[in-house]
């Protein structure tokens, strides 16, 4: 075992402790358990039912709109595709007040019903719950079919024109037999996604018949203090992310980092009028459905900037810092796990590691670091360290499956060569891994970064007032009714999530050697 | 059967220009470096690419302003380009019937088709349970089967072993002595244009440097010609 190994084998620990312990603290201070209580089981029925519509809602748009991507040559498309990105960096309450813009009663959707006798849209509930996670999913959607489209070779297209294919039979034999091998994945994907949802459920949903096994969790935790309750509820969360997630490795996920070479492929059964109008009419409707509540927010944002209260610049401040330790954090623990992982060193447990986060919930983590550190630190003291911690180990899935390819081209290109030069595990990360890297370092950075700055998790359960982030300034600000006000603090929470991102992305890029 | 007539075409930065005839019959090997627009002229004969100036004519018919199914025309792909979740015997029939509706004649054309090529008991396998060499027949099985005057072949066995590609190449010369087959195949390997065809054509830069029957060029081969001997 190289130092190197060594060292990814003593994170690798780390982060299991890191997950594992608090889980332990919070069965342990739990003590003997109840079965689960008719909300419980409500909550545990509701989250599946709105995971499954809200995957399947995302993959069903997402079908024509990754085929019109797909056949469509137009200026900005690029662009398009690329801004598609940017809800999964989006910090959640930022969207959800968006939306409630958008779709809410006094909303434009809702007004555009009116006008036609229709009532308006119900946001809260499952309805909202399954829109805001169909506003968070169908880009990844889009990307993954997308990606499914463009594997399509641009010959089998020649091919079917020379056969005299109709569009009927293109869908026949290319893209039905593509989407059957790429939408379960995809739909799996955001299944898994959308069980975890907390803020989502938090600010659209709540009441008995709206509430997520995270949402019951912080409700366990935050108003009855019932550690039983949410440890069991935090069990039951495990066990269908862990069973959602056996699904996701059984059936082969598209890879979603990117759009493949993106070649422009000359289409020879879709130039038709219609098939050009309903293609335009997909791509207007997935682009108005994402970038209209982004829009609404800042014309709203920029008039109620003025009214934001110091409180909220204290927050950004806070937020700023912590989200800059966090992906300190979450590099620093991502780096030696991905390099193990990639050298092939018991990579499937390394992995399997890196990925618990996700099963785990988050609430669950921090209540049990709380649980841990409260014969020495009082919760409010402990609640930023904490929610740093907690944001770092969920970034950890992300930056491994950014690292680890990276490493692992490297190392197949150099590291034959590194060893026959003698070079120790120093100069390896310096001379070889660490040029090869910058890219996905920044783009690492600035994700963790990003989903820190948004999140809206751990840190309700125990801040102080004075010590909120920005997301949950935001959130009280909401709670008050104080809407202006909140609409000005997500535009800079909004500007500061993107900027963070871009900051640090954008950093990755220069004299990147790859 | 086919003239390319005063044929020029600037594509992304490249300029084509190309003039030529080729008789019934014949099998013309189209050489030259990468990017020396090789498979453009053939995007330009199957109807992929429409040129700037000139025109096409395939069996003495003007098709430049035709579109690409209605061309009198089959091609060969370099990988094959065979669909892995049909069968191979519903591979070939695309070339018949994109809807795979056949009739009993139709199955029977299918039939023959796999058995020119050696696979008639190999019809219900998938690509992926057939070897390289297999897959290359039935791509080729497909385009006799579509039964048009004229074959375009993209390097069409260059992903295969030499013993294999040899051997694909017998089985074309075969078939085209047979059906009387016209056809362009392009190449970047001399020895698989002299296995196969009657004529050359050397393009270089979008230029052509060398056309004429293979015999007399090889007999005698120009400097152009002497990198690739």
């Amino acid at each position: 075992m190289t130092r190197s190994d060594g060292i990814g084998a003593g994170v690798s620990a780390l982060v299991l402790i890191a997950i594992m312990a608090p889980l332990g603290a919070v069965l342990f201070r739990a003590g003997p358990m109840t079965g689960l209580g008719a909300a419980d089981i409500a909550a545990v029925r509701f989250t599946i039912w709105q995971a499954l519509l809200s995957a399947a809602f995302s993959v069903a748009f997402a079908v024509p709109v990754a085929r019109a991507l797909a056949r469509r040559r137009f200026p900005g498309r690029s662009i398009l595709i690329s801004l598609m990105g940017a809800p999964f960096i989006l910090p959640v309450i930022v969207a959800v007040l968006g939306l409630l813009v958008v779709f809410g009663r006094s909303g434009a959707v809702s007004a555009i019903l009116g006008f036609f006798g229709l009532p308006p849209i119900e946001i809260y509930g499952l309805h909202g719950v399954v829109i805001a996670h169909m506003f968070f999913n169908l880009p990844l959607a889009v990307r993954l079919v997308l990606q499914g489209w463009l594997a399509i070779p641009a010959e089998r297209y020649q091919l079917a024109a020379s056969l005299g294919f109709t569009s009927r039979d293109v869908a026949r034999h290319m893209e039905w037999p593509m989407l059957r091998a790429v939408c379960p994945g995809a739909f799996l994907v955001i299944f898994l996604i959308c069980t975890t949802s907390f803020a989502v459920a938090l600010t659209l949903g709540g009441g008995p018949s709206a509430t997520t096994v995270e949402l019951a969790i912080y409700q366990a935790f935050r108003f009855e203090f019932d550690l039983a309750r949410a440890a069991l509820l935090g069990l039951v969360q495990v066990a269908i992310c862990v069973v959602a997630g056996l699904m996701v490795f059984w059936v082969a996920v598209p890879n979603a980092t990117g759009t493949g070479l993106d070649r422009p492929v000359t289409r020879w059964d879709c130039n038709d009028k219609l098939s050009i109008s309903l293609d335009a009419a997909w791509i207007t409707l997935a682009a108005t459905f994402l970038f209209l509540p982004l829009l609404a927010i800042f014309v709203r944002g920029v008039l109620g900037l003025g009214e934001l209260p110091a409180s909220i610049f204290q927050a950004a401040g806070r937020s700023v810092v912590l989200s800059l330790a966090s992906a300190f954090v979450a590099v620093a623990l991502a780096l030696p796990m991905a390099v193990l992982i990639a050298r092939g060193r018991a990579a499937g447990i390394i992995e399997t590691i890196g990925a618990l986060s996700i099963a785990v919930s988050p609430l669950v983590i921090g209540t049990g670091l709380f649980v841990i550190l409260r014969p020495y630190v009082s919760p409010q003291d402990s609640s930023l360290p904490v929610t740093g911690l907690v944001n770092a180990l969920a970034a950890l899935p992300f930056l491994l499956r950014a690292f680890v390819p990276a490493i692992g081209q490297a190392e197949a290109a150099y590291g034959r060569l590194a060893a026959s030069l003698g070079m120790t595990s120093w100069q390896r990360w310096r001379h070889v891994l660490l040029p090869r890297l910058k890219r996905p370092l920044g783009f690492g950075a600035g994700l963790a970064a990003a989903l820190s700055m948004g999140d809206l998790g751990v840190i309700t359960l125990f801040a102080a007032p004075q010590q909120g982030t920005l997301p949950l300034e935001m959130y009280r600000l909401m709670g008050s009714y104080q809407t202006s006000a909140a609409q000005g603090a997500a535009l800079l929470l909004m500007a500061l999530s993107l900027g963070m991102f871009w900051i640090f992305d954008r950093g990755g890029r220069v004299n990147a050697a790859t | 059967m086919l003239r390319l007539e005063g044929i020029n075409l600037r594509f992304k930065g490249f300029s084509l220009s190309m003039d030529i005839d080729v008789a019934k019959g014949a099998r013309l090997g189209l050489l030259g470096p990468s990017g020396s627009g090789k498979s453009t002229a053939l995007s330009v004969i199957a109807g992929f690419l429409k040129p700037d100036k000139g025109r096409v004519r395939i069996a003495g018919q003007d098709v430049t302003d035709l579109p690409v199914p209605e061309r009198p025309l089959s091609l060969l792909f370099q990988d094959g380009n065979l669909f892995p979740h049909l069968s191979a015997f519903d591979n070939v029939a695309l070339g018949l019937k994109p809807n795979l509706k056949l009739s009993e004649a139709e199955h029977e054309a299918v039939d023959h088709a796999l058995d020119q090529v050696g696979l008639r008991r190999k019809g219900a396998q998938k690509p992926s349970d057939l070897s390289g060499g297999q897959r290359s027949r039935l791509a080729l099985a497909r385009m006799l089967l579509r039964n048009q005057p004229l074959a375009l072949l993209d390097e069409p066995f260059s992903a295969l072993d030499p013993g294999l590609r040899r051997e694909m190449l017998a089985l074309v010369d075969d078939l085209c002595r047979e059906t009387g087959l016209t056809l362009v195949m392009v190449s970047h390997d001399l020895r698989d244009v002299e296995r196969l065809c009657t004529d050359l054509c050397l393009l270089d830069a979008g230029q052509v440097q060398i056309r004429g029957a293979l015999g007399p060029i090889l007999h005698d081969p120009p400097d152009e010609l002497k990198p690739w001997l």
